[in-house]
């Protein structure tokens, strides 16, 4: 099968989506398909149109690759692609719609506030700064809505770190959220094709525990899978992720990251709470995803040949 | 972070984050034909290996580089490098084991900083002002070492036109560091890529010149006055020093570049090279005089900047609640890239400034660059200010008041995170 694979593009996650690709493009190789690389550029279409592929394995990470702008794309030009289509991309990508379809839907997820950077500018949003930390109270995690990894996430311990952290977050985004941290075990649950696969639980060194950005570094968090969990944690966290997909209507892949609540925490944080979908998540030799199917018994090949299987005919403009 | 780094090489964004000189400036024709006479008479010799100290042909085209700036090395000291930074490599492989102390400038050449960190060097780094480091400081750090029985390996500085700072190490310091070498035998390594790229004011002497060799290592490198390409620079020490690090150079690489000697001896027979740093001079006076003016422009009064007489970098400091890391990310939004402080640094700090390089692209650019990097930077602080309800004063202090030490203040930020 001829398969383009779609990698690096615009987005400040191009390194990893770079090394997404070359591996996913090694796999798919060693399983004989014909692979092209391409790196989304201002002649992306007119290259698919010249490639002709029969499916593209979108591995770009971020807006522009993850947040349906590519799988538009794909579906005007009627090229299958790889993972989720187009509305979830769009509900995956912005944390904030992900929070409030997920509260609509009953899906426990950390109490959260959000504002654009007009808020701040033009509507006096700093004035109920006061009332919003009194809601969430501290420690807070400010995040912007539509950024990947860590980047632009800042811990607030007190009210003096807020303005700093939203500053900063500001920068990777016009929309920011301020949402309630919930103390408890970080964990991860790839799913595909509706199945959860074994979770993975990140345990970040205790000087990192604040610092998001170090805790990305290799060797600075490490991860366990699958999680030393209890029977019954288990099948709350993959209830949890499989309603999640359910809701945000995800198909293909995807990968849901959640806090587990302990059992010391105030009642309604205790259990699953979801953090967000990722899309499209990494699929480099140290990501997540990949662990969780290595655990399950499937090689890194297996799932990009699953991952291939799943993809979907272009639905969004199908007559009819 | 290395992932932002990594967009900055896109061709559509205006990079002012490498340092990269403007080899466009070099007449291809002369190229031509210098490698085409390498090509016709020396073939066979320029293919093969040569020497682990680099051809004599070299070392003379080195001292006639270093005669210029007043010092006359023996030729036995001097060993031909792949790059400055092999020459910089190779001088902690040399001195450094792990847990060694190391010191050198904060904020520091941002590639001599993965160096220390490999050797596992515990590096300690001296604020500057705009006279350079301060040495005053250098002194109290070495007696606070010395009563702790911590005897540093050496200290590392940039003194002509600093990477990143821009600034200059002034005479009456270059000469109380060379006396504090002597006083503590500590080994100072000058590494000076820049000294002849000089676009004002008189020239001051190298620590190597002032200390005559002894305590003074040198570092240099043909890569801004000729090409940063042909990755060839150069190590002058005292001979047991020397003779390590060629054990190490034999190691590490053989030997350098055989072709790119023969280039160099090439181009320094034709005996026009100082004619061309003449012209890099003119081009980058003017360069950086586009920078100064598009900063006075377009940044908020929040923000100051160093004004340096050479070199290729200005090194602006924002207010400190800007994380210059966060704000490349907004800034390549906008196709334009900077160098953020803290990779200066080996401990976190530099984190509201930025290192800005003007060498390396067109005035026009230039401009629009540092047009782009002003907006991005008024907005953060426009929405901090309507955040906090604050409107603090300008910050920016002139320099014709105060102690100069107030000018630059390259201060530490509390560790947030």
């Amino acid at each position: 099968m001829k398969i383009a694979v779609l990698a690096g593009g615009r987005s400040l996650e191009r390194g990893v989506s770079l090394r997404s690709g070359a591996r996913v493009h090694d796999a798919l190789r060693s399983l004989d398909h014909e692979v092209v690389v391409l790196d989304p550029g201002s002649d992306l279409v007119t290259r698919l149109k010249r490639e002709r592929p029969e499916v593209a394995f979108i591995a770009l990470h971020g807006p522009g690759g993850e947040d349906g702008t590519v799988q538009e794309l794909l579906e005007i030009i009627g090229i299958p692609y790889t993972g989720p289509g187009v509305i979830a991309c769009m509900r995956c990508i912005d944390k904030v719609m992900a929070k409030h379809l997920m509260r609509e839907a009953e899906l426990p997820t950390p109490d959260w506030v959000a504002f654009n950077a007009t808020a701040f500018r033009e509507l006096g949003a700093a004035e109920s700064l006061e009332e919003i930390e009194a809601r969430l109270g501290f420690p807070l995690v400010v995040k912007p809505a539509r950024q990947g990894s860590s980047l632009g996430v800042e811990f607030a311990a007190s009210r003096g770190d807020v303005p700093e952290a939203l500053v900063a977050a500001f920068s990777y985004d016009d929309r920011v959220l301020l949402e309630r941290h919930i103390m408890g075990r970080e964990l991860a649950v790839g799913i595909i094709a509706g199945e959860p696969l074994p979770i993975v639980e990140a345990i970040p060194k205790q000087e990192d525990f604040f610092n998001f950005e170090a805790r990305y570094e290799i060797g600075r968090t490490e991860y366990a899978c699958p999680a030393d969990l209890t029977e019954a944690e288990t099948a709350a966290v993959h209830d949890a992720a499989r309603r999640t997909w359910d809701v945000l209507g995800i198909e293909g892949f995807a990968r849901v990251d959640l806090i587990l609540g302990g059992p010391d925490g105030p009642p309604e944080v205790r259990g699953p709470q979801i953090l967000e979908v990722n899309a499209i998540p990494g699929l480099t030799d140290t990501s997540l995803l990949p662990q969780a199917a290595e655990a399950s018994g499937l090689t890194f090949e297996d799932l990009c040949a699953r991952i291939v299987q799943l993809a979907g005919r272009p639905r969004a403009y199908a007559a009819g | 972070m290395r992932d932002l780094m990594a967009i900055t090489a896109r061709p559509d964004v205006i990079s002012l984050a490498g340092g990269l000189p403007d080899t466009s400036a070099f007449p291809p024709a002369s190229f031509a034909a210098q490698m085409t006479r390498i090509a016709q008479e020396s073939s066979a010799e320029a293919l093969q290996y040569g020497p682990t100290e680099g051809f004599e042909g070299t070392r003379d085209c080195i001292r006639e580089l270093m005669a210029a700036e007043g010092m006359e090395p023996d030729p036995e000291d001097i060993i031909v490098t792949t790059g400055g930074q092999q020459a910089i490599d190779l001088v902690c492989k040399t001195l450094v084991d792990p847990g060694d102390a190391v010191i050198c400038e904060g904020p520091t050449y941002p590639g001599a900083v993965p160096v220390f960190s490999s050797y596992e060097a515990e590096t300690y780094q001296i604020e500057m002002d705009e006279d350079g480091m301060r040495v005053d400081e250098l002194e109290a750090l070495m007696r606070r070492l010395e009563l702790d029985g911590c005897r540093p390996k050496f200290v590392y500085t940039v003194p002509s036109f600093q990477n990143p700072a821009g600034v200059t190490l002034s005479g009456e310091r270059r000469r109380r560091l060379v006396e504090i070498a002597r006083e503590y035998e500590l080994v100072v390594v000058e590494d000076n890529p820049y000294g002849l790229l000089r676009f004002e004011g008189d020239p001051l002497p190298p620590l190597y010149q002032l200390d005559g060799g002894d305590y003074v290592v040198y570092v240099g490198t043909f890569s801004k006055i000729l090409s940063p390409g042909i990755r060839l620079g150069w190590c002058v020490a005292p001979p047991p020093l020397i003779e390590k690090i060629v054990l190490g150079k034999q190691a590490a690489d053989l030997c350098t570049s055989t072709l790119a000697q023969y280039f160099v001896i090439e181009y320094f027979a034709e005996e026009r090279w100082r004619d061309y740093v003449d012209r890099l001079v003119e081009i980058y006076r003017g360069r950086r005089d586009a920078m100064l003016e598009a900063l006075e422009r377009h940044f908020p009064e929040q923000a100051e900047w160093t004004r340096p007489a050479g070199g290729l970098f200005v090194w602006a400091t924002l207010p400190e609640y800007i994380d210059t890391g966060d704000l490349l990310a907004k800034a390549l939004r906008d196709d334009v890239a900077f160098v953020p402080g803290s990779a200066a640094y080996v401990d976190g700090r530099g984190s509201s400034a930025m290192r800005l390089n003007f060498s390396g692209s067109g005035e026009d650019e230039i401009r629009e660059g540092i047009r782009r990097i002003g907006r991005v930077v008024r907005e953060q602080v426009a929405l901090y200010e309507t955040i906090t309800g604050e409107h603090p004063r300008p910050a920016r202090v002139s320099t014709e008041h105060g102690d100069p030490a107030d000018v630059l203040p390259l201060r530490r930020r509390e560790m947030r995170r």
